[in-house]
């Protein structure tokens, strides 16, 4: 069957009648569906609507009895104090604040870059061993590393790595996903183009750089947002890895503001939310930025 | 000969292929020392008695035949416990997943975005702000959001401490844990269901597919089983990572009468408490060996046709 070709004009112009129409003679099913939709999303919103509010309430709404749900004098107050909150810690917030920066940034830059390498090697070039040592990073797609939390202490531990930045970068490069994910990607990729610039003598390096890797942006997109979740949000390193408090990291220090929270204890509510509103914000900022590409990368992300 | 001519052309091969290995070597060092390295030590000790001090020594099959018969909190406690938690978390979170990025399919276009949003936005926020948030929600005087609640809609004449309530902890924990499980693994079936082919659908309708669960079954799932499979190898991680959220929801481990102890929380117990770390990791090697078996079954299941 040939498919009629519709110029783009009318095209839009039906698009837009059809979704008129749908609007105004909306099934009975998809009312059920919004309703359920909108449920859905506001109860999983609701812990995050949550915290914003907490971490904007002064003290006396925050121990307001009965407790009210939404902010109604916003003050900035929690903020400064969770900053100084140095009865906590011997470190001030800084100092986890700079470590936190400092280790999600590298470890977020080197996932990338060792991903892309990796990836490239396995979707473009031929080796032998190449097949079993794809299966088996897709096999350790469901690794998680609570399962053998133990042994990888032992090895920590045996590299030398107790209480240095490293023990909170290194481990996280071992990232499954993030070859995964490249790697089909850039299976879509054309080979036709890497093959043109190497009849034009460009080396691998080359062709990596300057016309695969712009093909897979998105990729490199969606694990971005992967890599820094995990590396920003991890808390096990520095309870696990670290012992002197000046190479923890952020997540650490937050639940050292919560941990001895009966609802009795004072003062911190406000200051816990308002530290782990500055946890999410950095997240929920570069999933919005990214949100497209992490869809786009989603499409290819099955296992064949 | 053969063999050898074998040999020798691999290594030609090999020789050509330098910069395809040059360029996966730093991430396979990583995967080696950082997951491979772990998983064949956890195997090797846990035939050992070892506490971290001493050298290990090989003790054969005694952890094993200790987890079986001397274990009395594992048997009555952990195991059950971790399997209806695993059953909860992974396949009925699993179902969950596949309903809603169904009804989001379904949605009219510009609902789509806010919809992924609010939905996906709780596994960004991470474990720390699980416990900042849940802990308050859930916490034990009046203050707590649901003992206001029920005191006030006069269901309870006190308040409960609900983390700390041996038939509350484990439902409670379940919660949150489907609550945060809406990760990659949903954004993936959700692209896979808007990438399935929209002439399918017509052809399907040609051919006398009305119902939308007709639908679902004959085209949907048959063109994104491998967005499935990735999918389903995500809820297994997430029900292992979730492992310690008992801990952290009630700030003890043990937990208050091991009613929310997984598995996980008692291998650290073994481990970093007891420092019975040859016992400890070959609970972890079993966990291991039951992980492996369960993405197999996936695999099985929805994996491509060549592979069995």
């Amino acid at each position: 069957m040939q498919t009629r070709k519709i110029p783009l004009g009318r095209k839009i112009h039906l698009g837009l009648k059809h979704f008129g129409y749908s609007l105004r003679h909306m099934r009975l099913s998809t009312a059920v569906i919004l309703l359920i939709l909108t449920a859905v999303a506001l109860v999983s919103l609701l812990p995050i609507v949550y915290v914003i509010c907490n971490a904007f309430k002064p003290l006396e709404e925050l121990f307001l009895y009965p407790p009210r749900f939404f902010v109604r004098n916003p003050t900035t107050q929690n903020f400064t104090d969770f900053m100084y909150a140095t009865d906590v810690s011997t470190v001030p917030f800084t100092r986890y604040l700079f470590n936190s920066v400092v280790v999600t940034l590298s470890a977020t830059a080197l996932i990338i870059v060792s991903s892309l390498c990796c990836a490239y090697a396995f979707s473009k070039l031929r080796f032998p061993g190449q097949k079993g040592l794809f299966r088996m990073i897709t096999i350790a797609l469901m690794f998680s590393p609570e399962a053998v939390v133990i042994t990888r202490y032992l090895v920590v531990n045996r590299l030398g790595l107790i209480d240095t930045l490293w023990a909170h970068i290194l481990p996280h490069l071992a990232l499954p996903m993030g070859v995964f994910l490249i790697k089909q990607f850039m299976d879509q990729v054309p080979n036709s183009l890497s093959e043109a610039a190497k009849i034009d003598g460009a080396g691998e390096m080359r062709i990596l750089w300057s016309i695969i890797t712009p093909a897979v942006l998105p990729a490199v997109g969606a694990v971005l947002i992967i890599a820094f979740q995990n590396v920003w949000g991890d808390m096990s390193t520095s309870t696990l890895y670290t012992v002197s408090e000046s190479m923890k990291t952020l997540p650490y220090f937050v639940s050292s503001l919560t941990s001895g929270l009966t609802a009795s204890s004072v003062a911190r509510k406000g200051a816990t939310a308002a530290a782990g509103l500055l946890m999410l914000l950095p997240n929920f900022i570069i999933f919005a930025v990214l949100q497209k590409s992490m869809i786009e990368t989603m499409v290819t992300s099955g296992i064949k | 000969m053969p063999l050898r001519e074998k040999i020798g052309g691999t290594w030609a091969q090999m020789k050509t292929a330098w910069i395809a290995y040059a360029l996966i070597a730093p991430f396979m060092l990583c995967f080696c020392i950082f997951i491979v390295g772990p998983v064949a030590s956890a195997t090797v000790l846990s035939f050992t008695s070892y506490d971290s001090i001493q050298a290990p020594v090989f003790t054969g099959l005694d952890n094993f035949v200790k987890m079986l018969t001397k274990d009395v909190i594992l048997m009555k406690y952990v195991i059950p416990n971790t399997l209806l938690f695993a059953v909860v978390v992974g396949p009925v979170g699993y179902a969950l997943q596949f309903g809603l990025a169904w009804m989001i399919n379904k949605a009219p276009k510009p609902m789509k975005k806010p919809y992924i949003m609010a939905i996906y936005a709780p596994s960004i926020a991470g474990g720390v702000l699980i416990s900042v948030v849940w802990q308050v929600f859930f916490s034990s005087d009046r203050l707590g959001y649901l003992n206001d609640f029920l005191l006030n809609m006069g269901f309870i004449n006190n308040p409960v401490a609900w983390t700390q309530d041996k038939n509350w902890l484990l439902p409670i924990m379940m919660l949150v844990t489907l609550w945060s499980s809406m990760g990659v693994g949903f954004l993936s079936l959700f692209a896979g269901m808007q990438n399935v082919d929209g002439q399918l659908y017509e052809a399907g309708k040609i051919d006398g597919i009305s119902s939308p669960l007709l639908e679902l079954f004959y085209i949907t799932i048959p063109s994104m089983k491998p967005q499935m499979l990735f999918s389903a190898v995500m809820a297994i991680v997430n029900a292992l990572k979730s492992g310690s959220i008992g801990v952290q929801l009630s700030g003890q481990n043990p937990t208050p009468n091991y009613a929310g102890q997984l598995i996980q929380s008692h291998i650290e117990d073994y481990g970093f408490a007891r420092f019975e770390l040859g016992y400890a990791t070959s609970l972890s090697f079993m966990l291991l060996v039951v992980t492996y078996i369960l993405s197999r079954v996936c695999f099985r299941l929805l994996g491509a046709k060549e592979d069995e």
